[in-house]
């Protein structure tokens, strides 16, 4: 909302030297919060000053322009006295005509200097002035033509054309609708600002009695319309200029100047706060009915768009059918043009969850329909509607029909019950109860009682409605700013959850293995997964959709990190980064074909429609993902590198969960987006956590990173979930050690995984440890088979081990290892 | 061994004169003094000390001289090998210590040469910075609540005094998910955690919720589809606004620095009210001189996010005694509290993924 200065104070006195400043920053303490302060003026410099034109000389050019070579007087602000030589383009003057003349040294908006130049054969000094160029409106069709009593040559122009106009632009929130208004702006002035009086409300007016001579209204919905006045018009002149003092008030708020007639209920919109539609009355056929639409019901709205009603609009109609959407959108058929000479001026309450229902339905945002929805004073349809006619009979030409409409009443305004001492209970500070009187009255407020208030607040108030409302208007009266500043003692915490512990440490053990963390958006769309190799019935393509998202390429939300982990990763090769890793742990969406529902705000849902609240939501496990590329280890004068290869994926993974005492099972598998022989499966018991391995060549390519390049991905819940939380501390022998090493030959298609196990359970108790140590093939091996190196370390807890019995122990687990895994020992 | 030698010759044993035990002695001592390594020092011993030495074998002749004289030969031999061998000691030592020293300076490198053969890896500067925010809440005493981004449109909005039909829904740009009648949204702020909190504890409540969020606004260099948010709730008994700028004002000096302050603006969240903007102290100029601030932009105070009294209504939807409890909520953002501290003007950079981005922050803020 745009509120010129001189505007707000023709319905209030400021003291002497209260500056725009002191007002904006009451009005923001109070709710009104300032956006910005407009002034039109402030990239004008220089001489601008009042010319009259004392010749005008008509010459054609060459390129088929006539300009005029004109004198203008402008008595001494040239510093001569001699009238000034000026070229114009425009023709829209006479000679004895005032017009606003910039001279040689000033600077008009945009940076542009004004200085006397050459051109079509004459010195011109300066210019005459188009609204345009001083940047107060968008009228370059002329120059601006002053009205003869405007001033006298030489003075300055800046206040008669009100450039030093200052527009308070304000933000003004759901709850403050009456700020729509200059009406309720000064009203606030007047109750804010120090040493402000003598509010004059222009909603305040001798209206005529409702007759029944007026234009016939039906309400048939009067929830939806509880009040509808109507006022006619007749004789007016269609050609009636809109008078400056409405265009210039209106363009300062934003609007355009239309026509004298639509101009007129925009002013007065901004003036009360209530938005008026003009009929052309001689398109309206029979009495005027507001009703609910019929669903499927059409209107061609002013804008030209047809619309297909709901049930639920309110609407305008006569005997031609439907003539308006109520209070948001009059209709085409019976529109306002440059013949009309009747107008029917409608003023009626809307009940405002239709409005906004209504413009959110058809998308329509209106300066009405921005008020209707947000509340109006309902009881201000009358004044509004006569101030409409006096403006169009003062200034139209118009004759004011005496039939007035009022049909229905305004709806009563609720009575609040409200303790006297809430405001100094909510806010912490001592408010007595006299002060919250005093300051709910100057709101507008009814109040009585002691002790337990019954408030009753003013009609251009819907928002306040409950005890806290009105405690909040006294607390801002009496000022945020004097809130003190208490610290509260809240009982002993626990510090963070073992899970908030675990998500740390996991992060950072990922970045101690070499891995930088990334954030990535969520979205993506199905060319990822082609991209990432996910078959068609993966489940991972069962991704929840949004109805709105930013991109039509990226409408899921993801259902692995690594769609977003591998285009950053090709990213950052294409910003010339060859070796590199990165992670990011973040949820995942996992549709379960759940719903949710809109539950009672009544009461706190029961523990089983919460419960059904939390089902019906997808599943969103914590996943961590991580990609290498390049090497894991640089070349350097040490020696060789070593590129980074599926195995630093894994180990990646195991070090991650080894953290919280879980040692991982792998499985080769074929999975994408991964190698086919090169991705581990991992597990904890049964439950698979994830994947890690060597990209699939194709999914490298497709992402524009290095063939052999790396990744994984897991499930970070199941590890929180089943991480040893307390470990046992151990207890190991000191007792001499036994190693024992042996090489078994197998078929290269059995794991090493299962001749560990297999050697590890032949063992015995007296085994220590396994490490495999070597993996071999060649043709001493044979061609299909290869030879796992094992050492073996033996030791007993309570005694040194007798001779033999560490061999008899190796016996036992290769014999074991054989008849599992067909091992043979070399 | 063998037995006394009765049969012997009574003529003198030349190896056994006390000058050539001397000069055996001396001899040895100047082989081992000029042995310059432990290999020439070696060969020496074998020499002069070995079994096959010039003293060994004039020590074996003893025997041959008579009774009378043995006593004072072995004794002069016996101090020749004495004297030979503790040279040989001591030579020893002197030349292993040298090699000692020698070997630890050939060692010697250039400690300068680069050692990162490891990557080095580091940690998302948003990360570091919701720990470090969460840090001080726990440091008050409160605990941390979480939620998830995929939110029942009810917590995100109905529970939250947010109906259908609220202007402020209006205000929130929403990503809705597909089946409309499924109510999923994604959160547009972590206020569904307050909720869910309050619908699983019982008060007092004092918790923070850190958390990622989703807005439809388009990318650019100040507004991201996602970005991070943390809020504050506290519902206890006897709870004010006083109460609501303490917590504020500590939470100001914690992250910008002592006597950082803030300041509450009239504003509108219809889970709140009285609701509250909340401005920060400057924390460059400090409101003193702020027309050169580039930071604050000479305003002095920095907008930092939104608070106020927890709406009644809310407490209602959520199982709460309003008659009985009251509390406080305020929510801020973890990127631009990052932004502000680190001087980053353009957000975008937080989420592109550039390694050199993160890495620029290591592993802690």
């Amino acid at each position: 909302m745009k509120a010129p200065v001189s505007w707000i104070k023709e319905y209030v006195d400021v003291p002497e030297g209260t500056t725009t400043d002191d007002i904006t920053r009451r009005l923001t303490m109070t709710g009104l919060k300032l956006e910005a302060v407009h002034s039109p003026g402030a990239a004008i410099t220089g001489p601008l000053v009042i010319g009259r034109v004392l010749t005008k000389e008509p010459e054609p050019q060459k390129n088929g322009k006539v300009i005029n070579w004109c004198t203008v007087d402008v008595a001494d602000a040239n510093d001569t006295g001699e009238p000034q030589g000026i070229v114009c383009g425009a023709h829209n003057f006479e000679v004895g005509d005032l017009v606003v003349v910039v001279l040689p040294g000033a600077v008009l908006p945009g940076d542009f200097a004004i200085s006397a130049r050459k051109t079509y054969g004459h010195l011109s000094a300066g210019m005459i002035c188009s609204a345009r160029e001083l940047g107060i409106g968008d009228d370059h069709d002329g120059i601006i033509v002053l009205p003869a009593d405007a001033g006298v040559p030489g003075q300055d122009a800046r206040e008669v054309l009100g450039l030093d106009e200052e527009i308070i632009e304000f933000e003004v929130n759901p709850d403050r609708a009456y700020g729509l208004s200059l009406r309720g702006i000064a009203r606030d002035v007047a109750v804010s600002v120090e040493g402000a009086s003598n509010f004059r409300d222009p909603a305040l007016r001798q209206t005529p009695a409702a007759n029944d001579a007026g234009y016939p209204v039906v309400l048939a919905d009067t929830a939806g319309c509880p009040v509808f006045v109507a006022r006619k018009v007749t004789g007016f002149d269609p050609a009636a200029p809109t008078p400056a003092f409405i265009a210039d008030r209106i363009a300062a708020a934003g609007m355009r100047s239309i026509s004298l007639a639509v101009d007129v209920t925009n002013y007065v919109m901004l003036e009360t706060g209530r938005p008026i539609h003009g009929y052309d009355a001689d398109k309206l056929t029979g009495p005027i009915v507001v009703r609910r639409a019929v669903a499927g019901e059409k209107l061609t709205t002013l804008d030209g768009v047809v619309r297909e009603l709901s049930a639920e609009d309110l609407v305008v109609t006569d005997d031609s059918g439907i003539i308006g959407l109520g209070g948001v959108m009059g209709g085409e058929t019976t529109e306002m043009s440059e013949t009309t000479t009747s107008i029917v001026v409608e003023s009626a309450h809307w009940d405002a969850v239709s409005m906004f229902r209504t413009g959110k339905r058809h998308k329509i945002s209106s300066e009405a329909g921005k008020r209707n929805e947000r509340g109006v004073d309902p009881t201000i349809c009358e004044a509004a509607a006569d101030r409409v006619v006096e403006l169009l009979v003062a200034h139209g030409g118009a004759t004011a029909d005496p039939g007035v409409t009022v049909v229905g009443t305004p709806p009563a305004q609720p009575t609040i019950t409200v303790a006297g001492d809430k405001a100094a209970r909510v806010s912490g500070m001592e408010i007595s109860e006299q002060t919250a009187v005093e300051a709910l009255r100057a709101v507008g407020c009814e109040v009585t009682g002691t002790g337990t208030l019954s408030v009753v607040p003013p009609p251009w108030r819907p928002d306040l409605t409950d005890p806290q409302d009105t405690t909040e208007e006294v607390i801002r009266l009496v000022g945020y700013d004097k809130v003190p500043s208490v610290l509260p003692v809240p009982p002993a915490g626990r510090g963070l959850t073992r899970a908030q512990q675990l998500r740390r440490r996991f992060s950072r053990v990922v970045a101690a293995e070499g891995f930088t963390e990334v954030v990535t958006f969520p979205f993506v769309g199905d060319a990822d997964f082609d991209q990432m190799r996910v078959p068609a019935d993966d489940v991972r393509r069962k991704a929840l959709r949004l109805e709105n998202p930013l991109s039509s390429e990226a409408p899921l939300m993801t259902t692995t990190v690594l769609a977003g982990l591998l285009r950053t990763a090709g990213r950052n090769v294409g910003h010339g980064l060859s070796s590199f890793g990165i992670y990011e742990t973040a949820t995942v969406t996992v549709p379960r074909g759940g719903a949710t529902r809109i539950l009672s705000v009544d009461h706190g849902p029961s523990a089983d429609e919460f419960a059904a609240l939390q089902a019906g939501l997808p599943a969103q496990p914590f996943h961590l993902a991580l990609v290498g590329v390049g090497a894991a280890e640089e070349a350097g004068w040490w020696g060789e590198g070593r590129t980074a290869d599926w195995a630093d994926a894994v180990d990646a993974v195991r070090v991650v969960a080894d953290s919280v005492g879980i040692d991982l099972a792998a499985r080769g598998v074929d999975h994408a987006p991964w190698h086919p022989g090169r991705c581990a499966e991992l597990s904890v018991d049964d439950t698979v956590i994830g994947h890690a391995g060597e990209l699939h060549p194709k999914v490298c390519e497709a992402y524009g990173l290095p063939r052999g390049s790396v990744a994984a991905e897991v499930d970070l819940d199941v590890l929180i979930e089943r991480g040893v939380h307390l470990r046992p501390a151990p207890t190991f022998s000191t007792h001499p050690v036994a190693k024992e090493d042996v090489a078994l030959v197998v078929d290269a298609a059995v794991p090493a995984a299962e001749v560990e196990a297999a050697l590890r359970e032949g063992a015995g108790p007296l085994l220590e440890s396994i490490r495999l140590f070597d993996v071999f093939t060649g043709e001493q091996i044979g061609q299909g088979r290869k030879s796992l190196a094992f050492a073996l370390r033996f030791r007993a807890a309570d005694r040194t081990l007798k001779e033999g019995e560490a061999s008899a122990a190796r016996e036992a687990a290769v014999s074991l290892a054989a008849e599992r895994t067909g091992a043979v020992q070399r | 061994m063998s037995g006394p030698n009765s049969d012997y010759d009574p003529v003198e044993v030349t190896p056994l004169r006390a000058d050539e035990v001397e000069a055996m002695r001396d001899a040895a001592l100047d082989a081992i003094a000029g042995a310059h390594d432990l290999g020439a020092l070696k060969q020496v011993r074998l020499d002069h000390a070995g079994d096959r030495s010039p003293l060994a074998l004039a020590n074996r002749e003893i025997g041959a001289l008579p009774p009378q004289a043995r006593k004072e030969a072995g004794a002069r031999v016996g101090q020749a090998r004495g004297a030979v061998n503790k040279a040989i000691a001591e030579r020893t030592a002197v030349l292993e210590a040298e090699q000692a020293e020698r070997m630890l300076a050939e060692e010697t490198v250039d400690v300068t040469l680069p050692t990162g053969r490891r990557r080095r890896g580091s940690r998302h500067p948003l990360t570091m910075q919701s720990e470090l925010i969460a840090d001080i809440f726990v440091g008050m005493g409160w605990e941390i609540a979480e939620g998830p981004m995929v939110e029942a449109e009810w917590l995100n909005f109905d529970a939250l005094n947010l109906g259908p039909d609220h202007p402020a829904r209006t205000m929130q740009d929403t990503f809705w998910t597909v089946p409309a009648e499924n109510h999923v949204v994604l959160r547009t702020h972590t206020s569904p955690v307050q909720a869910r909190t309050m619908l699983t504890r019982k008060p007092p409540i004092y918790v923070a919720c850190p958390g990622r969020v989703f807005r439809t606004d388009e990318y650019d260099a100040t507004h991201s589809p996602m970005f991070h948010q943390v809020e504050g709730l506290v519902v206890d008994e006897g709870i004010t606004m006083a109460h609501l700028k303490g917590s504020l004002d500590h939470l100001a000096s914690a992250l910008y620095g002592d006597g950082i302050t803030t300041r509450f603006r009239p504003s509108y969240f219809p889970f709140t009210e009285p609701s509250a903007e909340v401005d920060l102290r400057c924390f460059v100029c400090r409101g003193v001189d702020s027309d050169a601030c580039r930071t604050c932009r000479g305003e002095g105070w920095i907008e930092w996010g939104g608070c106020g009294v927890v709406n009644p209504r809310v407490l209602i939807a959520c199982g709460i005694d309003p008659e009985v409890y009251s509390g406080f909520a305020f929510g801020f953002g973890i990127d631009r509290t990052f932004m502000f501290r680190h001087g980053l003007e353009d957000l975008r950079p937080l989420f592109e993924g550039d390694v050199r981005f993160s890495s620029a922050f290591g592993t802690e803020i």
